[in-house]
């Protein structure tokens, strides 16, 4: 007897109910709505929700959702910018938010065993006595978890000096969606074999299911300066940039914020940036004090050779935390502005800077769009926020050929299409930009390998031949939404 | 062990020109592995010729060994066949270098000093100070996952690497990650590339993120009588702000090797001879920075080193530091010329474990009346040298001893542990990959993958992989 998609749904539910209690599985349509977005512009509603407590959870998940051959996607908080932790095709959504506990901590080692769903700052305030930290810090750090992380190889403001999150991953135990638990890596270094961890981490949670994952943590450094440099004109800011990067100088974080998106940000933070610059650079230096005081100088420098009109060091940690501030709510304020927004992430190299800000401003002006730039600067990562209003499907068609066209810019300057915020649904259509069918017919191989039924996060990373927002699109967040 | 198959070598030289291969019994000599000479040689000129010998290889089920300068065809298991050694030493340019992004494209088989010298220029480099520098390509470096004293602050290759280019089993080309410093598009499949032995592809073009020399260096030394001082020594720098570019201890043996011949071809040794003596263990620490930074580094470890008991401590200048760092970062052919059957085990343990686990390891030694030295680096990884007097079987059997208790030892302690170097004809009956991994299927399933008709470098890796 065939059954319908229906009564397959309610069966399923029922065994996820009988699996996990009835307050581990959400199903009713009101409750499903509230799982259809992440951040990104994308939106897809799972068939049911479901909350594991645990690995073997887990695998109980995974072979239900097998048996009824239905897809399964994991999801840490929904910050995701890429549509990651979205159900495309439907099927079940694996929430981690109740497998948020720190299982160890060895502060001697620096090494800590957590489970998916702990809260990326929670760790970090966690060992913040024995001055450590996780060091991956992505602007949602407040929110996102740590297995979200880890699926989109997550980045932050200051990776340009610590790496992003495959540097701190030595381990994870994870459920194949076949069901079998695997367990790679783990405390000590050099494990021989393939890097298995390595492939896994930044898989878009289309390989494995992760439940343990067993990071580094970091040590605080002694010193640290931040640096708020002022400029006349956006090529002065990225010329320092550059500047700075060629003269060998590693700052701890460089970030840069255009003029529209400063005003944006003083306005709804007050981080004291200056209304009538064309762009700022918020820059970062830290290490000993007798190193941080001498680089600090020297960036200082840098910026005073490219005509900034004024350099100022936080004097304390309150000046530090609110320039901060205004850099990781940028997004949030931008919410303010705009009904709705589209933000890029590509990469280039970093002394294509200058002619790729001017190239954006073209691009923007050209298709009628304002377009902010708030960006990772000292990795060349780009984050150009394309305004727009959704309720005009044209005017939306319009942002996604808007932003292409700058993606298109940035793979011909050399670079990527995705920095930190992964693939996912949003630009699987961009990948044969990058790789040829063979490369991706080897990746899609990779996938199968692991994923033969394709029953986990499909419709990811590879080409689908859907478009972006081929759903609808989602009103914005409201201000104050922690976004990347 | 098998008699490599027969090689047309008409079609080798169709592809890669008559005087980039050989046939001749005299030339493969040095194309060696393990004892078993392959059939052929051949010399790729580029990616695209790597890719055809390796779709020819795979129609006719050839087994290939990929080769930069040979330093470390030694390491990993005798491989079940050999048929054909895939030179790369001809694909050795840089082939984009942009000092201003600090990225770095270049072909597998350029030698590591020379592109170390190319980036000198531009005062930047890459943080591979590995064995054998002097020789080594890229690529074989990379394939190998050997380690260098550098990784206590830079981290391994995998930390740098932004992306390659290699050739499957299938002799596919293909690429993944990129040249830029920060990129999430697609699977890492170059993570699997490092380390892996050239079993799941060839790499012909490897991206590196490079780094900014650093101004002025130094290094500081410090002995104890026993090894607790020295480990307590780093335990109380790895809790300080401090953060050093290496950090080695040495056991009390390790100053006769360098009396080695490897070591007398180097810059002069910068020790005094009362320092380093055949007694005592020894800490040593490089760091760099400007004046201030470097006198804050030698203020803070002379301090520590007096609290964890030091015997004596001295800083080694700028121009004594070569010296003392080829020793740390040759530290493998050193102990390879040192005895007739060299049996290094490497072991990894979390940093805290590696006084306790040396200690263990050189009582295993001692009972079985065996000669041992150890270098240990910061992050917890621990090369413990067996030094028999002969190559003989009594050697090998306490070589078998010593190892299987070693590796028994560090599985207890969550940890791992392999024997990359011993004597060839020993590999068989030592335990040469260590102890088999929970997730060996799944590496099984990406070399069926990568390499369905099992003819990359087969046998040679983890579990015969």
């Amino acid at each position: 007897m065939q059954l319908t998609d229906v009564q397959i749904n309610r069966e399923l539910v029922r065994a996820l109910e009988r699996l996990l209690g009835r307050d581990g599985v959400l199903s009713s349509r009101e409750d499903l709505l509230l799982y259809e977005y992440d951040g990104s512009v994308e939106v897809a509603r799972p068939q049911c929700v479901v909350f594991p407590r645990s690995t073997e959870d887990v695998i109980g998940i995974v072979r239900l959702a097998n048996q009824h051959k239905t897809p399964m996607v994991g999801r840490g908080a929904g910050t995701g910018l890429s549509g990651g932790a979205l159900a495309r095709e439907g099927g079940v959504l694996i929430v981690f938010s109740r497998m948020n506990r720190i299982l160890s901590i060895d502060i001697e080692n620096r090494r800590a065993v957590v489970q998916p769903g702990v809260v990326n700052l929670e760790l970090s305030r966690t060992v913040a006595d024995a001055r450590l930290h996780f060091a991956p810090d992505p602007s949602s750090q407040k929110a996102c978890t740590i297995g979200g992380n880890v699926s989109e190889n997550a980045g932050g403001p200051h990776t340009l000096a610590y790496g992003v999150t495959t540097n701190h991953v030595l381990g994870m135990k994870v459920v194949l969606p076949t069901g079998e638990v695997v367990s790679m890596g783990g405390t000590a270094v050099d494990s021989p074999g393939y890097d298995l961890t390595g492939l896994f981490v930044g898989s878009e949670g289309t390989l494995a299911l992760v439940t343990e994952i067993t990071v580094k943590l970091t040590p605080l450094p002694e010193a640290v300066k931040t640096l708020l440099a002022v400029f006349d004109s956006v090529d002065d800011a990225t010329e320092t940039v550059v500047d700075i990067t060629g003269r060998g100088i590693t700052p701890a974080a460089c970030e840069m914020l255009d003029g529209w998106t400063l005003r944006a940000v003083e306005a709804y933070v007050h981080a004291g940036f200056p209304l009538d610059s064309a762009a700022v650079l918020l820059l970062e230096v830290d290490g000993l004090r007798e190193a941080v005081e001498t680089q600090a100088k020297n960036v200082a420098e840098v910026c005073g050779l490219h005509h900034a009109r004024e350099v100022r060091v936080a004097r304390d940690a309150a000046e530090r935390d609110l320039l901060w501030k205004g850099r990781k709510n940028a997004f949030g304020a931008v919410g303010r502005l705009s009904p709705t927004y589209y933000v890029q992430d590509g990469v280039i190299p970093r002394t294509k800077l200058p002619a790729t800000l001017r190239r954006i401003d073209e691009i923007g002006k050209r298709n009628g769009f304002e377009i902010g730039n708030i960006f990772h600067a000292g990795d060349g990562n780009l984050h150009p926020i394309i305004l727009f209003d959704a309720r005009d499907a044209a005017q939306f068609k319009r942002a996604v050929s808007t932003a292409d066209e700058i993606i298109q810019h940035c793979i011909s300057a050399g670079g990527s299409i995705t920095g930190e915020h992964g693939v996912g649904m949003e630009k699987d259509r961009l990948m044969p930009l990058l790789f040829s069918e063979a490369e991706l017919g080897l990746m899609r191989r990779v996938r199968d390998a692991f994923n033969p039924a394709g029953l986990l996060n499909p419709g990811k990373i590879f080409p689908s031949g859907k478009g972006c927002g081929e759903t609808r699109i989602r009103p914005l967040p409201v201000a104050g939404s922690v976004a990347q | 062990m098998s008699a490599p198959a027969k090689i047309a070598g008409a079609r080798v030289a169709d592809i890669v020109g008559e005087q980039n291969c050989f046939f001749d019994p005299s030339e493969l000599a040095e194309y060696e592995v393990g004892g078993m000479m392959p059939g052929g040689a051949a010399r790729p000129g580029s990616a695209e010729e790597v890719a055809e010998l390796v779709r020819m290889a795979a129609a006719d089920r050839l087994a290939v060994i990929p080769c930069g300068a040979r330093t470390k065809l030694e390491l990993g298991l005798t491989p079940e066949r050999y048929d054909l050694a895939i030179d790369m030493t001809r694909l050795d340019r840089v082939a984009a270098y942009d000092p201003g992004d600090l990225t770095l494209g270049v072909e597998a088989g350029c030698e590591l000093a020379k592109l170390q010298s190319v980036l000198a220029e531009h005062r930047q480099f890459l943080p591979l100070a590995v064995p054998w520098f002097r020789q080594t390509t890229v690529g074989g470096t990379i394939a190998a996952g050997v380690d260098t004293p550098l990784r206590q602050l830079f981290g391994t290759a995998r930390d740098y690497i932004l992306g390659m280019e290699f050739v499957t089993g299938e002799g596919v080309a293909a690429k993944s990650g990129g040249r830029v410093v920060k990129n999430v598009t697609g699977y890492d499949l170059h993570k699997l590339m490092i380390g892996a032995f050239g079993t799941l592809g060839i790499m012909t073009k490897i991206n590196f993120r490079t780094f900014p020399l650093p101004l002025e260096s130094r290094a500081f030394v410090a002995r104890f009588d026993e090894s607790k001082g020295a480990f307590e020594l780093r335990d109380r720098v790895a809790e300080s702000p401090l953060a050093p570019l290496t950090i080695e201890i040495f056991s009390p043996p390790v100053s006769g090797l360098f009396g080695s011949d490897v070591a007398a071809r180097m810059e002069p040794n910068p020790y005094e001879p009362g320092l380093l003596s055949a007694k005592h263990w020894i800490f040593t620490s490089g760091f760099a920075g400007n004046e201030g930074v470097l006198s804050r580094y030698e203020r803070d470890m002379t301090g520590m080193a007096e609290r964890c008991g030091a015997g004596g401590v001295s800083v080694l200048a700028q121009g004594q530091i070569a010296g003392a760092f080829g020793r740390k970062s040759e530290f493998v052919p050193i102990a390879l010329e040192s005895s007739p059957a060299t049996t290094i085990v490497k072991l990894s343990v979390l940093p805290r474990k590696m006084n306790e686990i040396l200690a263990r390891a050189g009582r295993f030694a001692d009972e079985a009346g065996e000669r041992w030295a150890a270098m240990a680096r910061g992050v917890g990884v621990i090369y413990f040298a067996l030094l028999p007097e002969a190559r003989d079987e009594d050697a090998r059997r306490r070589a078998a001893k010593i190892s299987e208790e070693v590796i028994a030892a560090v599985a207890a302690l969550d940890g791992h542990a392999m024997i990359p170097w011993c004597p060839r004809e020993w590999k068989g009956s030592l335990p040469v990959w260590g102890r088999p991994r929970a997730d060996f299927p799944q590496m099984h399933k990406l070399k069926t993958l990568f390499d369905p008709s099992r003819i990359l470098a087969p046998g040679r890796f983890v579990g015969g992989l």
